[in-house]
């Protein structure tokens, strides 16, 4: 049998709209999945059914070799059992415990050298080096995160599974954290599944990446494809972005980045140390179409290109333009009509440098 | 004063608090945890010593543990004597009558827990008895500290059951209490004004020791 994760469970809480989701997909050893989706998707539901700490009503839930759930056959394997590290949103450090405390909580079955060893080798691998004896209450967001992170590893769980692991924390954090979190994941080389409603931490720290919405699993599929290619409308709408393309970042300068895709050049807004190998990331909504000729708007970006598909979205219509790789812009009906856009049309689409948003691509 | 009646008290509320602690544990974390529905039956048990007169719950520990009922007579097997008018005797009614100043603190601890650190803790390997015990209990000690010092108080100062279940024996079931009541019974107010200002200061004194060291929360009513 090969190696998977198999999650299939119907969940149901009074008033709320019921969760029906299933999934499989190969773990290998740092396959990270990513589950996104609004708050209320039920996302963090399927996270904790997965830990044992949630009991779907109805399903199973198979991991390896290894079946969690099986309510058919009456088998609940606890969260005791199931050797996995679990973070959760607001990491919930044990306050009685300094950070090496709590990093070797669940150390238990180790003798006292061994686990001193082992806290010492996570201390060093998360940098908490110095904090050993400092309380939870002591330290930044940014460090609580890389205790419980450390503490969630340390007794060499199977599975990971990380709830909003970034979400706590304040925005340039957070953009610093993603990209160590990525290092440590595939360092750790261990399978996670991690909650997120965060398109840019999908992209950077995703394998796989199952969409939810209302309970559902809308698709599923590698983050670029996911975004650049959406299953459908729903889809659309819960990941928001629909250019996802790679590029190059070839100079940055006052503050600007100029980006290669295919033989464009974009202007974007340089935020933080940025590799050089990117995805360029662009909303639909940002992206404005205009006949070629018209006068050229204050925007940065201007790309002419043919029109490549059309599809209806009710009052909205998403326009696919071909111009070099193709670029997704949602505009409305009437300006389509105006526009009078269909297959093949030429059209000029433009955009803000600050609606270019680049994320490193390892 | 009544040296030997304030050895008596002292000796009965320490051995409630200490018995209560044990007790009041598992019942105050099935409280605290339990999903069940008709929790809020035993929670109103719990409770009762809070609104009986304590001459009523004397009254039926009293029959309950007499010659004629078949725990009494079980015990004078085992024993030889029997449980009313003795120290035991007087234990057992102190321990239920102080029974809901210790579990509603520790049962008000113990859901102060923030839920997720138990979670933690689980998905971390730890059964539940161990995460009882190197967490909720750590996390609930002011709590543990609220319940044994409140019973500990209350006992000091009870008089309707120990007169209902102890009666007044000298040196074994005579409380500081029935002292009191004694000394002004025959007019001595002088020795009773002593024993009564006593009371009042240890009270006190361990009032101000609960409130001191817990001052987010006057625990012997859960506040949810």
């Amino acid at each position: 049998m090969a190696a998977e994760i198999i999650v299939d469970v119907t969940k149901t809480f009074p008033g709320r709209t019921s969760i029906r989701a299933s999934f499989r997909y190969p773990v290998e050893s740092s396959t990270v999945l990513i589950l996104f989706g609004p708050s209320g998707s039920g996302k963090t539901t399927i996270l904790r059914s997965v830990a044992g700490l949630e009991w779907p009503e109805e399903g199973t839930i198979q991991f390896v070799s290894r079946t969690w759930l099986d309510t058919a056959s009456r088998i609940t394997v606890p969260p005791q059992d199931r050797h996995i590290g679990y973070m959760a949103q607001d990491y919930a450090l044990f306050p009685n415990y300094s950070v090496a405390g709590n990093i070797a909580y669940g150390l238990g079955d180790l003798t006292p050298a061994g686990r001193t060893a082992r806290v010492q080798e996570m201390v060093e691998l998360f940098h908490l080096t110095g904090l050993e004896d400092a309380r939870p209450r002591e330290l930044s967001g940014g460090q609580q995160q890389r205790v419980a992170l450390a503490r969630a590893v340390a007794p060499r769980p199977q599975l990971l599974l990380l709830d909003e692991p970034l979400s706590a924390l304040d925005a340039p954090t957070r953009a610093q954290l993603r990209g160590e979190l990525r290092g440590l994941l595939k360092q750790l080389s261990l399978p996670s599944i991690i909650v997120t409603h965060d398109w840019a931490e999908a992209l950077t720290l995703g394998d796989v990446m199952a969409v939810m919405h209302e309970g559902t699993i809308l698709q599923v599929g590698t983050p670029q494809e996911v975004f650049s290619r959406p299953a459908n409308a729903d889809v659309a709408r819960v990941v928001g972005v629909e250019t996802v393309v790679q590029g190059t970042l070839v100079d940055v300068r006052e503050g600007l980045a100029t980006v290669r895709v295919g033989d464009m050049s974009l202007t974007a807004v340089a935020a933080g140390n940025i590799s050089s190998d990117v995805f360029v990331c662009i909303r639909a909504e940002d992206v404005t179409l205009e006949p070629i000729g018209a006068g050229l708007t204050s925007a940065r970006n201007h790309l002419q290109g043919t029109v490549g598909a059309v599809a209806s979205l009710g009052a909205l219509a998403r326009v696919t333009i071909d111009c070099g790789f193709p670029l997704v812009a949602v505009i409305t009906r009437s300006a389509l009509t105006e526009l009078g856009l269909t297959i093949g049309t030429a059209v000029r689409a433009s955009f803000k440098a600050g609606s270019v948003h680049l994320i490193p691509r390892r | 004063m009544n040296w030997i009646a304030i050895w008596v008290t002292f000796k009965l509320a320490s051995l409630t608090a200490a018995s209560l602690l044990i007790i009041g544990l598992p019942i105050a974390y099935w409280l605290a945890y339990s999903t069940w529905r008709w929790k809020f039956v035993v929670e109103s048990i719990v409770a009762l010593p809070l609104v009986l007169p304590p001459t009523v719950l004397g009254f039926y520990i009293l029959v309950a543990i007499g010659p004629h009922s078949p725990v009494g007579r079980f015990y004078t097997d085992l024993v030889g004597h029997p449980l009313p008018f003795t120290f035991e005797g007087l234990l057992l009614a102190s321990i239920l009558y102080s029974l809901p100043f210790a579990v509603q603190p520790f049962a008000t601890a113990f859901e102060q827990v923030d839920r997720r650190l138990i979670e933690a803790s689980w998905t971390l390997g730890l059964s539940k008895v161990k995460t009882f015990f190197k967490l909720i209990l750590p996390l609930s000690m002011a709590g543990l500290i609220t319940g044994a010092v409140l019973s500990f108080a209350h006992t000091l100062g009870e008089f309707g059951v120990v007169l209902m279940v102890g009666g007044n024996i000298e040196g074994v079931t005579r409380t500081v209490s029935i002292d009191i009541y004694d000394e002004v019974q025959a007019l001595n107010y002088a020795g009773a004004a002593k024993t009564a200002a006593f009371l009042l200061v240890i009270s006190y004194l361990v009032l101000l020791l609960v409130y001191a060291m817990n001052r987010k929360v006057w625990a012997v009513w859960p506040q949810k």
